[in-house]
């Protein structure tokens, strides 16, 4: 709205009163507010349509079918077709939380350390080289990482421990690898952007480079490589392909870490074709599916938690 | 060259190619506050970072010359710019406090140099306080964040934290720009307060700053001194026109 008054110098005819600072980008202003509206509107009505659609499918698996929410949420055992159904989905928030939550744990520290080695140790090389090289990793297709768990980490694990190497072990590692691009890319963005004030002012007291590094740099950017950390556990959480083509996809809690287990995209998905449109079973893998919506919320609002914490 | 203090001798900086500090020799003595100026680019700061090997930590810079400091060339690949550093203090002109606690931001330093008693970091933290006159403002705060404070208040924590490592020299670039006149005028005094102990070395623009404060002042101009002397005589009587010039705003 506002119009720097030297550019308008010339004089438009408003009705008969010339004026010198009269709006003549009038509509230029209206085009482009209603276009920019429009398009948020789009993307507003796509992500309501979602929610809406997953919570009301979903949500019929209790209020429809009569499934109670506690046996759903706590139960054990998942028999859809069985003569007394059961929807026990527990083992599969199990299988992907442990197998996210594990994938984390075993990335996040390479991550960090790949960052610092990038950012504190060999600045040139690290950008010029292995940065593209990263950032390359995080561009392989999903399909890829979980045939290269199939082919090498799955036959590892079988050679060195009990079971079929198939597992919650081989899908996090097959995860951990998928999300380290991520925290690795994120970490080195909030590193390289660390002043180099605070950096040198650590050194101008005497303390050498990895006391800077340990008790300054990654302090002070904690919250953005928490960050990371948490974008790509999300990521882990909603990836299905790679990590059903490891674990095993049977709806059981496992003994250890090396014995078939399964997850809610997997189970989503595996079953997803065989069930009718409006069937308990069909309704239940939606109530799934609301429980991985849900999930990325909360996902998104820890980072937006953590970011807030940066600012200050 | 002085027994005791910084002298440098026949400094030269390049980065890369290009040769920013050419040829300077200076003496500092202790307890003695010496005042670089000149125009903008001259290469004052970059004069001040070659005194504590801070321009090593960038990449393509390369030192020639001596540093002299308690008979030992500092300048030197042998040397070990940890042990150095304790020496010779720094202070920049934005405050650069860390992202911790008041007391933190002090103990920082002597933790690292092996002062682990809490009653000893105490008394540091409390004595550095006082002698940057911030003490009664942060007593009842030394464990909130140190960003919650002023710019000024910030930048006293900042002259606090380097002296908590007991240097020699304290370097300060451009240390009361950023600043408004309150705070500028405590950040002089203390300038005052600290020569007592420390020789101190401080970059300006400020002229009257400079002829407050210092003992002796450097121009320099172009990656060279061209006139070095007492205050006073640099301020009234100088022997170059070129200082001239410079002190009375006809350029830079
Ligand atoms: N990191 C760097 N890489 C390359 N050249 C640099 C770098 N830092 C400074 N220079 C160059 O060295 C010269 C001296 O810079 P310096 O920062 O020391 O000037 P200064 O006297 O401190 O200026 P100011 O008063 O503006 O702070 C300038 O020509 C500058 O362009
Ligand atoms: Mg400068």
């Amino acid at each position: 709205m506002e119009q720097p008054a030297v550019m308008n110098k010339k004089r438009v005819q408003t009705g008969s009163t010339t004026r010198a600072f009269a709006k003549p980008h009038v509509i230029e202003e209206w085009v482009g507010k209603v276009y920019t509206a429009l398009c948020i509107l789009v993307l507003v009505i796509t992500i309501g349509a979602i929610v809406y659609f997953v919570s009301s499918r979903g949500l019929a698996t209790f209020f429809v079918d009569g499934v109670s929410l506690g046996g759903l949420l706590g139960g054990l055992k998942w028999e859809p077709e069985g003569d007394i159904p059961l929807y026990g989905a527990l083992p599969f928030i199990f299988g992907s939380f442990s197998t996210s939550v594990l994938a984390a744990l075993m990335a996040a520290p390479l991550g960090m350390c790949a960052a610092v080695f990038m950012t504190q140790i060999m600045p040139g090389f690290g950008k010029k080289v292995l940065q593209p090289v990263i950032e390359l990793l995080a561009g392989i297709p999903s399909v890829v990482f979980g045939f290269v768990g199939l082919s090498v980490v799955v036959p590892v694990l079988r050679a060195i421990f009990p079971g079929q190497g198939i597992g919650i072990a081989a899908g996090s590692i097959v995860l951990s690898l998928m999300i380290l691009p991520t925290i690795t890319t994120i970490a080195t963005d909030a590193l390289a952007a660390l002043p180099r004030g605070l950096k040198e002012g650590s050194f101008a007291l005497g303390a050498t480079r990895w006391q800077t590094i340990y008790r300054i740099v990654l302090p002070t950017t904690l919250p953005s490589l928490l960050t990371g950390v948490v974008l790509g556990m999300s990521r882990a959480f909603g990836e299905a392909l790679a990590v059903q083509m490891v674990i095993g996809n049977s709806p059981h809690i496992p003994h250890s870490l090396f014995e078939s287990a399964s997850t809610l995209t997997s189970a989503i998905t595996l079953d997803m074709g065989n069930t009718v449109m409006g069937s308990t079973h069909n309704n239940a893998l939606w109530s799934l599916a609301l429980i991985l919506l849900s999930m990325t919320f909360v996902f998104v609002f820890v980072v937006r938690f953590l970011e807030r914490r940066n600012k200050r | 060259m002085h027994q005791e203090g910084l002298s440098a001798k026949n400094l030269r900086v390049f980065y890369g190619e290009k040769e920013a500090i050419k040829g300077v020799s200076l003496d500092f003595a202790p307890r003695e506050v010496t005042a670089l100026i000149g125009p903008s680019g001259c290469g004052k700061s970059t004069f001040l970072r070659s005194l504590n090997r801070m321009n090593d930590t960038i990449d393509g810079v390369r030192t020639t010359g001596e540093i002299w400091m308690d008979g030992e060339n500092i300048n030197d690949p042998g040397v070990d710019v940890v042990l150095l550093r304790q020496k010779i203090g720094m202070v920049w002109q934005r405050p650069n406090p860390f992202h911790k606690s008041i007391y933190e931001n002090i103990a920082f330093g002597p933790r690292y140099h092996g002062v682990r008693n809490k009653k000893e970091l105490d008394a540091i933290v409390e004595d550095c306080l006082r002698k940057a006159a911030l003490w009664d403002e942060t007593k009842d705060r030394l464990h909130q964040s140190a960003l919650a404070l002023s710019g000024g208040q910030q930048q006293r924590l900042c002259i606090a934290r380097s002296i908590a490592v007991k240097p020699k020299v304290i370097l300060m670039d451009e240390p009361a720009s950023a600043l408004d006149p309150v705070s500028t005028a405590k950040v002089e005094e203390l300038i005052s307060e600290l020569k007592q102990e420390y020789s101190i070395v401080i970059v300006t623009h400020n002229m009257h700053q400079a002829a407050r404060v210092s003992d002796k002042t450097a121009f320099f101009y172009m990656g060279k001194v061209v006139e070095y002397d007492v205050t006073d005589k640099i301020f009234t009587n100088p022997s170059e026109k070129a200082t001239d010039d410079y002190i009375s705003g006809r350029f830079g």
